[in-house]
């Protein structure tokens, strides 16, 4: 089985995981890092799918993409924690429901 | 012999993002999902990306937990938590 | 109650299994071996005499995306500044001189750091490098000089952080609608100067995404706990 379907199929179970994380997980910054987890996942098939050309030579395209996602997920992450940071200090909370917090 | 490798690499990302979701202390969570940044930056490597692998360790890994290990701390300082929900939806309704 | 309550807990796992088919399903269909846009690209590097092939789609094929980038994050580092709690946040030193160790790390490493920044961003055109890498780099320098308190707050006026965070968006932007000005389309480099303008909005970029990292991070500087114990 070669990198380029391997890579892919690692990328494709690191978003389900993201996606679990997101749903279930009731603590703020749990959430934001299913969130990141997300953006990783699809990284991981683009770039897995982009060592399909050749494997000395990977298409720069998918690799450029994933380089503007790097940076625009760090922008996302840093503005997400602000405002949890913001919504804890007016709330005193760190889920979205009173009720979740007791359970944590 | 390079499949082994890669297989190695693929379970141990997964297992340690895994492992930064199901943790309930945030410290740990954070400290894990550092280390998830530092061994996706490894996998670019394997897939010959050297420039996403730069950024994915100094942007992804660093900056990120950087800022995720701050709010952490900030999140420690309990102000006076709001007992009910109808304290919470007044006090956001004031701000 | 406690049925409603173990189908709550299970829709998250369902969900994310028909996600996980979805996407599998996705890639087992595509073919091994694709040709993929590497040719092409490579065809262009070679005319415009950068080596490597990232640089030439991310500031040159696919500027306009670039450009976007940018300022997607600089829009979001001035929404952080602006939710920040402490209006002297950024200028405030964080802590007090450090403990020694620290102290004699941020010594070697931020100066070494300079220089991993100036090369990558020059090394950007030919090798692995650039000016995301770069910019990283250096707004690491600038979180850990923060953090061993040797950032004082007067070497960083209201105006210098401000100018440093614009200069790199509107370098990039100005040159972008001068070619439109020019004649051509947004982001037509004429033949002869575009590694220079490349290399241009490189260094400038560099020292705004630094400068933007720096900001994300010490918006939250606050005074620090005084029961901690630091």
């Amino acid at each position: 089985m070669n990198p380029a379907t391997l890579y892919p199929l690692a990328g494709a179970f690191l978003f389900a995981t993201g996606v679990y994380g997101l749903l279930a997980r009731k603590h703020l910054l749990h959430k934001v890092i299913s969130g990141n987890f997300l953006g990783s996942g699809v990284f991981l098939v683009l770039i897995g799918l982009a060592g399909r050309s050749s494997a000395e030579s990977p298409d720069p395209v998918p690799q450029a993409m994933v380089l503007t996602g790097i940076v625009v997920t760090v922008a996302l992450t840093a503005l997400a924690l602000a405002l949890i940071k913001r919504y804890h200090t007016a709330t005193g909370l760190t889920t979205f429901d009173p009720v979740d917090e007791e359970q944590l | 012999m390079s499949v082994v490798l890669d297989v190695l690499l693929i379970g141990t990302l997964l297992w340690v993002a895994v492992g930064a979701l199901s943790e309930a202390k945030l410290f740990k969570s954070v400290v894990m999902f550092i280390v998830f940044g530092l061994f996706l930056a490894i996998a670019w490597l394997r897939l010959n990306a050297p420039d996403v692998a730069l950024a994915e360790a100094a942007i992804g890994a660093g900056v990120t937990g950087a800022l995720m290990l701050d709010a952490v701390g900030h999140l420690r300082h309990r102000t006076t938590p709001y007992p009910t929900h109808v304290e919470a939806e007044e006090a956001m309704a004031d701000e | 109650m406690s049925d409603r309550r173990r189908l709550a807990a299970l829709l998250p796992a369902i969900v994310a299994a028909a996600v996980l088919a979805v996407i599998v399903r996705a890639v087992w269909s595509l073919p091994p071996e694709a040709e993929g846009l590497s040719v092409a690209v490579s065809r262009v590097a070679a005319e415009s005499g950068i080596d490597n092939k990232i640089t030439v789609v991310l500031l040159d094929l696919r500027g306009y995306d670039t450009l976007l980038e940018v300022a997607v994050l600089m829009l979001a580092t001035v929404a952080v500044l602006s939710l920040r709690e402490d209006r002297d946040a950024l200028y405030r030193r964080i802590s007090e001189r450090a403990a020694p160790v620290l102290a004699a790390l941020t010594r070697l490493l931020v100066p070494l750091a300079l220089v991993v920044a100036v090369h990558l961003v020059w090394v950007g055109a030919v090798r692995p490098g650039g000016a995301f890498q770069a910019g990283a780099v250096l707004g690491a320098a600038g979180i850990l000089l923060a953090l061993s308190g040797y950032a004082r707050p007067q070497w960083v006026g209201r105006g210098a952080m401000r100018s440093a965070l614009a200069v790199g968006l509107l370098t990039f932007l100005g040159i972008a609608m001068l070619s439109i000005v020019a004649g051509g389309e947004l982001l037509e480099y004429p033949e002869q100067s575009r590694k220079t303008l490349i290399l241009v909005i490189e260094v400038l970029l560099t020292l705004s995404i630094g400068a933007s990292l720096v900001s994300l991070f010490l918006s939250s500087a606050s005074e620090g706990p005084k029961e901690a114990g630091r």
